[in-house]
């Protein structure tokens, strides 16, 4: 087994280290190829400030402004019949560039097309509720706060909805790590039974690679079942699957190998 | 005073016929275990499979209830999550002893595929496990033969005796 590492600090650098690895493309194309989009990017332009725009897998993507968010998403839904908000999250690319992109999938039924706004916002800083424009935006936005810690203006019921209210972290962060950091890897002990018990009960078993066959307080065999933490020797012999005293029980009928069916046609 | 006092509550104090009131004791326990309704996850799928028709937990006497009242085992049946488990620590508090649990599934032996920051890594961390059934997810089979063997086991157990601390106060 590896040696348990604490994990005190490990939120406090990125995750991922490697500087050469870019990440490949999907093939844009402008938005004038396309005449519905081009239609609402005009009409988008005319109100707010668009910072870029292009189209990808035959969805247009419109950067606006943080601030602007309540405004593009009023006019799309109201003026340009993008009635439905399918999907709202945030993107962390915080060791790239120092900010979130949050983004907004609108879904036009009549059109048929998909339009995927996107804005960028700092870290601590917050996002204006789109709440009240659709009301899928409720949960959305509550998960997009337990999982990277962005805060919502004027949500109705702002707090955690995934994780429980008292966990400390946002998972979803790149330098959030996989097996949870210090707080998260004794919650369930603390909270349960208090820090005290934290030597009784031990650090957590990480270690996936960790099988060993003569290991009976975490390993089971079916038909060669040994007590909890028994000691097994190398090579013991197979054990036969007993489900009874050889005696019998009382009122109950011994189950007999020899004189059992085993049923080969599981459709009969 | 008697000159040989006899406590007869405790442990293994009683003076006569002891086998045999442990026999029909335990002969009543292992054959009406009633066991709480406890999906957690998809092994909770096989569970029902192996309580319905065609594979009939009642003639072993194991019923399902809704209540940790009423129940004497907790078959932990899927994902324990970090946020559910103090649920799990309550609701074994709340069954009368004496109570058995079966970790039934990978993901609540050690925690199982989820090797992430949300789920408990074993439930066994949580509440004192009798029986761990390996799978992903166990058939109804192996949760049937699981619970044979904890009758085995209750059988031969003494009747009267004060549940240990397994792990925890
Ligand atoms: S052990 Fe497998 S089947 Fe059971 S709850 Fe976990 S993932 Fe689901």
């Amino acid at each position: 087994m590896r040696r348990y590492v604490p994990k005190d600090d490990v939120q406090k650098k990125s995750y991922y280290t490697d500087r050469y690895w870019v990440a490949p493309q999907v093939p844009k194309e402008k938005v004038s190829s396309d005449k519905v989009f081009a239609e609402d990017l005009k009409a988008i332009k005319a109100k707010f400030k668009v910072l870029d725009a292009y189209i990808q897998v035959e969805q247009m993507v419109v950067y606006i402004q943080p601030e602007d968010n309540v405004g593009v998403l009023a006019l799309m839904k109201n003026v340009l019949d993008y009635t439905q908000l399918s999907e709202l999250s945030a993107v962390d690319f915080l060791s790239q560039r120092g900010e979130f992109d949050i983004f907004y999938q609108m879904l036009s039924m009549s059109k048929r097309k998909r339009i995927r706004v996107k804005c960028a916002i700092k870290e601590g800083e917050a996002i204006e509720s789109v709440e009240k424009l659709f009301r899928s935006a409720d949960w959305s936005e509550r998960e997009m706060y337990d999982m990277f810690g962005i805060k919502v203006n004027n949500h109705p019921f702002f707090k955690r909805i995934l994780m429980p209210d008292d966990w400390e972290g946002h998972p979803l962060l790149k330098t959030y790590p996989l097996h949870g950091d210090e707080f998260a890897a004794w919650y369930e002990v603390d909270k349960i039974f208090g820090k005290e018990a934290r030597d009784i009960i031990g650090p957590e078993i990480r270690d996936d690679a960790a099988v060993d066959r003569y290991d009976t307080k975490r390993f089971a065999r079916l038909g060669h079942e040994v007590p909890y933490g028994a000691e097994i020797p190398e090579g013991e012999p197979a054990v036969a699957t007993e489900y009874q005293e050889d005696d019998g029980v009382f009122l109950i009928e011994r189950f007999e190998k020899n004189s059992s069916t085993v049923i080969t046609d599981r459709d009969r | 005073m008697a000159q040989h006092q006899v406590n007869y509550i405790q442990d293994g104090g009683l003076p006569v016929a002891l086998t045999t009131i442990d026999k029909v004791v335990n002969w009543g326990r292992s054959n009406s275990l009633w066991a709480l309704t406890y999906g957690l996850a998809c092994c909770g799928i096989e569970m029902m499979a192996s309580g319905a028709s065609r594979y009939d937990f009642d003639r072993f006497g194991t019923i399902f209830r809704a209540s940790p009242r009423q129940a004497d085992v907790l078959i932990i049946a899927g994902t324990l999550t970090k946020k559910h488990a103090e649920f799990i620590k309550r609701l074994y508090d709340q069954m009368t002893e004496p109570r058995w649990v079966i970790s039934m599934g990978s993901c609540a032996n050690t925690g199982g595929m989820f090797n992430t920051y949300a789920t408990v890594q074993g439930a066994d961390r949580i509440v004192p496990v009798d029986l761990y059934l390996p799978g992903c997810a166990p058939r109804p089979e192996t949760l049937q033969y699981g619970v044979m063997l904890l009758q085995k086991k209750i059988r031969s157990e003494k009747a009267i005796k004060a549940q240990k601390p397994k792990r925890l106060l």
